[in-house]
């Protein structure tokens, strides 16, 4: 779970991130503005491809998607 | 009592000296923007009214009445004229939507400069096509977005000064970097503003079209008679309204009504600078007392996506009235938000070439779902043939909007592209490049596109700008872009490409080149799908068939294919 975290945390950051922001696993991403809502498809596309799985486009929220733990939660979802 | 009363009324006899007049205007009078947005309004006697409430994405808030609108877009008009920018400069503002982008608006048109606004995520390569082609002289910009303007800073000898207003005291500036923190600069009390005239430039706005690099729309400060006139009327800004544009002002959406048309007519207006969340957004007007809301039907269709429950958690009877613009609304979104709010969002039909609003609902006209309304008054908009350029007369057919030249807001240059802009002309019309039908009450239906430019969320994507950005990426040998139907945002960007030899379609390929595109251009243009194919279907001459590919993307008919080269 932390190896997780840290992986998307890290892709946040190297992907979405311009300055230095600090990203920790509460920073809200969507509704902070750190990803956009075009954007935040890239990243969904991300986690199918790096967890093998497959996220409905209607969990895809900007909620689901609002901080990395959140991510987790989501991504865990569905490789259960 | 809307400030309308009567749209049949209004129609008789119109003429732009009504909002001439209710600004004080003369022609050949002096005509400044920045000044009829903050010291006209003082002068009115509400200096002390909240001209702007502003909330960042954590929560923290900022207040600015009309004196301090006044006052601080003063010292950015001193800063920037300290700095040597003279009129006609254009100063490029390139900033999230933080209050100095507001200001700094009003600052640059204060000392007679063009503003040049530009999306704040765009990409190195989308801001060096658009600063190259203006001869920028100075960006104002944060210090999370100067990155991007440095990668480019070799390939622009223009531009002089690049502003930072959030330096990082810990860190030394950059090459021709300057800081300015605007709320605690000076603020002269008499500040000399340029005697700017209804035909001087004010803003530089980019927009993208088919083919060739975006076009930058020049605007005039007579625009204001256009902009003052279509707030107050469809989106009935009135003195106790607390105002909401959720528009960018890197778009002119933002900076037609969420600075000009706000701040003219004097209303409180407030600014949320955070990312889509359904309940951040009613929880901000709920904690704003929001009345009027002007809103995109993306965010509205987002609205309706995260369901209704989210709503009930809120009091919302502060809405009075709704307006939304960007693209066609659907009948479904307005019947919703009839449901929900109690109120319908009327539609409003314009572009950034207009300037302002040409063809709309009303406060008290019959809404017919769906439909764009009817032309602004003053505005002569019909439908005429795509071949002979003649209006149809006949209610029911599919034709080109086609509007008559002249209302004040209109274009009057695509920035060194004088050719590009005579071809907007036909037989004495004004061709905005979309389609649509009257119905036999004068109501416009929206129907399509004219052309290949993609509408994504209310914004245009240019094809041939995503396609050249494919192209260059390692592993794309050809391109060819179009839109696919999307629910939330109307359209968005597909794109078919083929490999280059040693290279192979695979998911993390597919995933490269998304991202390869959103940097370089914006997150608006990246591809949301791309499909790996053997080949693209081109005419015998060479030419991609676009067209083949957008009609099996929305189930049309494919039509011609005579002149396939594989067929």
């Amino acid at each position: 779970m932390e190896d997780m975290k840290e992986i998307i945390r890290t892709y946040v950051v190297n992907e979405y991130v311009e300055d230095d922001t600090e990203v920790s696993f509460d920073t809200p991403l969507i509704s902070g503005g750190i990803v956009d809502s075009f954007s935040m498809v890239s990243l969904k596309r991300f986690l199918e491809n790096k967890y093998k799985i497959s996220i409905p486009d209607d969990k895809a929220t900007p909620e689901a998607f609002d901080s990395v733990n959140k991510i987790c939660a989501l991504v865990n979802e569905f490789t259960k | 009592m809307t400030n309308i009363i009567s749209y049949d009324e209004r129609i008789k006899n119109f003429d732009w000296s009504i909002s001439e007049k209710e600004l004080d205007y003369q022609p050949g009078n002096d005509i400044n923007i920045g000044w009829y947005c903050s010291d006209r309004i003082c002068k009115l006697g509400k200096a002390d009214k909240p001209a702007l409430i502003w909330e960042g994405s954590s929560g923290q808030e900022k207040r600015y009445t009309y004196n301090d609108l006044r006052l601080t877009s003063n010292g950015v008009g001193q800063f920037l004229r300290d700095l040597g920018i003279k009129p006609e400069d254009r100063v490029c503002l390139f900033m999230d939507k933080i209050p100095e982008l507001y200001i700094g608006f009003l600052g640059v048109l204060k000392i007679g400069a063009i503003v040049q606004p530009l999306f704040s995520a765009f990409g190195d390569e989308s801001l060096i096509v658009r600063l190259e082609n203006a001869q920028t002289t100075a960006v104002i910009t944060q210090r999370k977005h100067a990155p991007k303007v440095r990668k480019i800073l070799d390939k622009m000898p223009y531009l002089k000064h690049i502003i930072i207003v959030d330096p990082d005291p810990a860190k030394p500036l950059g090459e021709r970097e300057v800081a300015f923190d605007m709320d605690n600069a000076p603020k002269p009390e008499n500040f000399v503003i340029f005697p700017t005239k209804a035909e001087s430039p004010s803003v530089l706005h980019y927009t993208s079209g088919t083919t060739g690099q975006p076009k930058g729309v020049k605007h005039v400060h007579y625009s204001l008679i256009s902009q003052y006139l279509t707030a107050k009327w469809v989106l009935d800004l009135q003195d106790s309204d607390i105002y909401w544009c959720t528009a960018d002002p890197g778009w002119v959406t933002g900076t037609s009504y969420g600075i000009i048309g706000a701040f003219s007519n004097g209303v409180t207006q407030c600014v949320m600078d955070a990312g889509f969340s359904a309940d951040n957004w009613y929880k901000f007007i709920e904690k704003h007392r929001i009345t009027m809301w002007y809103s995109a039907p993306t965010a509205i269709r987002s609205l309706m996506k995260a369901g209704d429950e989210v709503i009930k958690k809120y009091d919302l009877s502060c809405l009075r009235h709704l307006a939304s613009v960007g693209e066609p609304l659907n009948s479904e979104a307005v019947i919703w938000s009839e449901k929900v709010f109690g109120k319908a969002f009327l539609d409003t039909y314009w572009q950034t070439e207009t300037g302002s609003i040409m063809i709309s609902n009303y406060p008290g006209m019959k809404i017919k779902p769906g439909s764009m309304g009817k032309p602004f008054p003053g505005i002569t908009a019909t439908v005429i043939d795509a071949d002979t350029f003649e209006p149809f007369g006949v209610p029911g057919k599919i034709g080109l909007i086609a509007i008559k030249p002249g209302w004040p807001s209109m274009m009057r240059t695509y920035w060194r592209n004088e050719e590009t802009y005579k071809k907007k002309f036909k037989n004495g019309w004004y061709l905005p490049g979309d389609r649509s039908s009257i119905d036999p009450e004068g109501y416009f239906w929206f129907v399509g596109r004219d052309d290949d430019v993609i509408n994504t969320g209310g914004h245009l994507v240019s094809p041939f700008e995503v396609e050249s950005a494919l192209l260059e990426h390692p592993a794309v040998a050809e391109s060819a872009v179009v839109s696919k139907p999307d629910f939330v945002n109307m359209e968005v960007v597909k794109a078919f490409v083929t490999l280059k030899p040693g290279f192979e379609p695979s998911k993390d390929l597919d995933l490269e080149i998304m991202n390869f595109v959103r940097k370089k251009l914006s997150p608006l243009a990246m591809p949301q799908e791309i499909e790996f194919i053997e080949t693209l279907p081109k005419t015998r001459s060479g030419k991609i068939m676009r067209r083949i590919l957008h009609a099996k993307e929305w189930g049309e008919e494919i039509g011609d294919t005579s002149t396939l080269e594989n067929d």
